[in-house]
């Protein structure tokens, strides 16, 4: 799908979620589960909102009033980095994540975001918006977290890694001053979601690793104004980081995005292993996490490496923790593969679930049932779930209603 | 491929007085640059039968380069210049080096490195000194354009920035942006500069001679780096082999036609950014046709400033510029790094 670069300013809004799930729902048609009648009208419902003309596609322009207004100079977006250390030389050594890249006077670091100005580090994207949109959580997806609500969401240029199969490599992959932007200030982001009646803002689509500082800022604004706020992230961050950034949000999706080294390697241009330790320390700080893995044909679908990502998850997190096994689509550097095939996701899913994991979901493929949650003790479906669209929200008091099974998750605002 | 950068279609042309062997050898690398069917094989075959064909690397110097001050003279880079490109080609005046390199009608671009500002940027009385040679050439003064990433860049690196017509033109991609479409080779994806890929056919490189913290040296292959819109994605494990694919994208390799490496300020050390502490005044010029010879021999003239200067070798510091010899594999052969198929070339100019 052909998708036009982002800006506040711009009059339409388009999809940018990095599970775009409604608008692969139209190339994914025969394979779709048959769906009832009822179920086919939300699906119409969320065409129409992919369309721009319903409530989660409203164009931007109307919903903030900075769009369209003059494009503020560099100096408005800089801001001391938080997470770096002084070399001799004006070199600097980035703690953000773990690349820790040494960084000399007039260089930025791999992010391209971060720069080197006479020995003191600088972020070039604090207020600097260039997506932002209104989703349903489940877009994100979150699952377990107020289901059936929005969240204001917007990102800033750049990323910490390279995924090969990088659906927002237009806004991930430029440096800031590449692409357009908005000025965009902790306090008034936090005062749109309130008026927008999103109980929570989003930090997504890029890399929330490379603008922590503005993420830190705007959910302390947004917490002062009683707005929530939640990150969609890769987790490839030192810890001390980590805990500084994300100890701040109500809610984490971490992409995790393989469960070898050498895919890390390959693939993304990461590594795995700081990734599971930002797991780890998610679940100490007793955060609530939410992990998706993009099943991509062929390079990370095997049954050895699905099992051994499940029986890591089940020992070091827990069967409670939920898993959206996605769908890939051939993007940016990989559109030589194929989509994943529908069996192979049942695949993955039917092993977590033989392990004994909680809440396994299939993403990207709408209308699977397997987007549903049911009660792990007694089965019973308590949040219907077409696309993006909730329908029935049965769990009361964080319960399953029939057979009083808690069900872990933030389910009330 | 690299049989391209050694002599131009012209000069073997005026060189066919020898025997229907040689003719023949001739044709068959003509068909390899053609990019003609099994052109490679031809292609080994006539590298294997000609032990004579070297890349060409000439290093131009004049001791009173600045005179007896610190700025370069402009008269004295012209004739600097004149050296190095009749030394390259073999050449009596100094107007026919440039005839075989562009004609009338063609859109030149020198690709400079303004990162290091007004202390350490292209030299721009050897920029101007290029402008002058190319016009005489018949390429019309706003068919040249002088450009790098970023026009702030340029200015702080003295450029007068410009886009008047009839004027030698001068910005950065900043003015253009970059190309919407990825292009791919190898480990890399990237957007090309606008003014690479609509407002040139012919590139001229005019990078600096440095130390790199990251890929161990800086000079002709690594100036490529900005013609991309995400250099900062491709600094790990040494820039190899990202320099190398870089200069693999087609618009790159295809349009490359010389390397006119500004060796009169030097950095041995503490690269990229300038440092005066680790810089020397070299009063040079080096000039190839072939990018992997010259960053070869770059190379070793740091490695030779170091070891005076009681300084460990590259590779004793673990960063030897390993993307030299990944641009010279099988994969890329983007030119030669072999010593023994590099002809250095010493022109003593200003006497």
């Amino acid at each position: 799908m052909a998708r036009e670069m982002i800006s506040l300013a711009d009059v339409k809004f388009p999809d940018v979620s990095p599970i775009n799930e409604i608008a692969r729902g139209a190339e994914l048609g025969p394979r779709l589960l048959p769906l009832d009648r009822r179920s086919f009208l939300k699906c119409a419902v969320m065409a129409g909102a992919v369309c721009g003309i319903s409530a989660f596609a409203e164009p931007c322009a109307a919903l903030l009033p900075w769009a369209g207004g003059p494009t503020q100079g560099d100096s408005q977006f800089t801001a001391e980095a938080r997470f770096y250390e002084k070399l001799q030389n004006k070199k600097i050594k980035c703690k953000l994540c773990p690349r820790e890249c040494v960084v000399g006077d007039r260089e930025r670091g791999y992010c391209g975001v971060r720069e080197n100005r006479g020995g003191t580090y600088y972020t070039l994207v604090h207020s600097r918006v260039c997506a932002a949109h209104i989703d349903p959580i489940e877009k994100k997806p979150l699952f377990h977290y107020l289901p059936g609500t929005l969240a204001f969401s917007l990102a800033t240029a750049g990323c910490n890694v390279n995924c090969k199969f990088c659906q927002n490599w237009d806004i991930s992959q430029v440096r800031p001053e590449q692409i357009r932007a908005d000025y965009a200030p902790p306090k008034t982001v936090a005062e749109l979601a309130k008026q927008n009646r999103c109980p929570t803002i989003a930090y997504t689509y890029s890399e929330p690793v490379i603008f922590s500082e503005y993420l830190m800022d705007t959910a302390d604004a947004g917490h002062e104004a009683g707005v929530r706020s939640v990150v969609v992230s890769n987790g490839y961050m030192q810890t001390e980081s980590l805990k500084a950034a994300y100890g701040k949000m109500d809610a984490v999706k971490i992409d995790l995005k393989a469960f070898s080294e050498s895919y890390y390697r390959d693939v993304v241009g990461g590594e795995l292993k700081p990734v599971l330790d930002s797991l780890v320390t998610l679940r100490k700080l007793g955060k609530w996490t939410e992990i998706v893995y993009l099943v991509v044909p062929t390079l990370n679908d095997s049954d050895s490496e699905f099992r051994g990502l499940v029986r890591w998850i089940k020992t070091n997190l827990g069967v409670d923790v939920p898993v959206h096994f996605t769908q890939f689509h051939p993007q940016y550097l990989l559109k030589n593969l194929p989509l994943t095939p529908v069996p192979t996701l049942e695949r993955a899913k039917a092993m977590a679930d033989a392990e004994g994991l909680h809440y396994v979901y299939i993403g990207n493929v709408p209308g699977h049932p397997a987007q549903n949650t049911y009660c792990p003790k007694c089965r019973h479906l308590l949040v219907e779930r077409v696309g993006l669209t909730t329908g029935q929200i049965l769990i009361r008091k964080g319960s399953c209603p029939f057979c009083k099974q808690p069900i872990p998750g933030i389910w009330h605002a | 491929m690299w049989l391209r950068s050694h002599r131009p279609a012209a000069a073997l042309m005026k060189k066919s007085e020898g025997t229907r062997r040689d003719f023949l050898r001739a044709c068959i690398a003509g068909a390899a640059v053609l990019g003609t069917g099994g052109s490679m094989e031809l292609l080994e075959a006539a590298e294997q039968s000609s032990a004579l064909v070297k890349s060409r690397v000439v290093i131009a110097r004049d001791p009173m380069l600045r005179g007896a001050g610190t700025t370069v003279d402009s008269k004295r880079a012209l004739n600097l210049l004149d050296h190095a490109m009749q030394a390259l080609f073999d050449a009596d005046h100094p107007a026919d080096p440039w005839k075989n390199l562009v004609r009338p009608g063609d859109r030149v671009g020198l690709k400079v490195n303004a990162l290091g500002g007004h202390a350490f940027s292209s030299n721009l009385q050897l920029v101007e000194a290029v402008c002058e040679r190319l016009q005489e050439a018949g390429v019309k003064a706003n068919d040249i354009v002088v450009w790098d990433r970023d026009t702030e860049e340029l200015e702080r690196a003295g450029f007068h920035i410009s886009s008047a017509p009839n004027h030698v033109q001068c910005f950065g991609t900043d003015r253009t942006g970059y190309e919407e479409d990825l292009v791919t080779y190898g480990s890399v994806g990237s957007r090309l500069s606008k003014i690479l890929t609509r407002s040139c056919n012919v590139l001229i490189n005019m990078p600096l001679l440095k130390d790199h913290d990251g890929a161990g040296v800086s000079m002709a292959l690594k100036n490529m780096y900005g013609v991309i819109h995400n250099p900062n994605k491709y600094h790990p494990n040494g820039c190899n082999p990202y320099i190398a694919d870089v200069n693999m994208l087609p618009d790159i390799r295809t349009k490359m036609r010389l390397t006119i490496c500004d060796a009169t300020t030097a950095m041995y050390e503490g690269g990229p950014a300038y440092k005066p502490q680790y810089s020397w005044k070299n009063n040079a010029l080096m000039v190839s046709r072939d990018p992997v010879a010259l960053d070869y021999v770059g190379w070793q003239a740091i490695e030779r400033k170091r070891a005076e200067k009681k300084l460990k070798t590259l590779e004793a510091e673990k960063r030897a510029p390993l993307y030299i010899a990944t641009a010279a594999d099988a994969q890329h052969r983007l030119g030669t790094n072999d010593p023994r198929r590099i002809a250095v070339i010493e022109a003593q100019a200003g006497r």
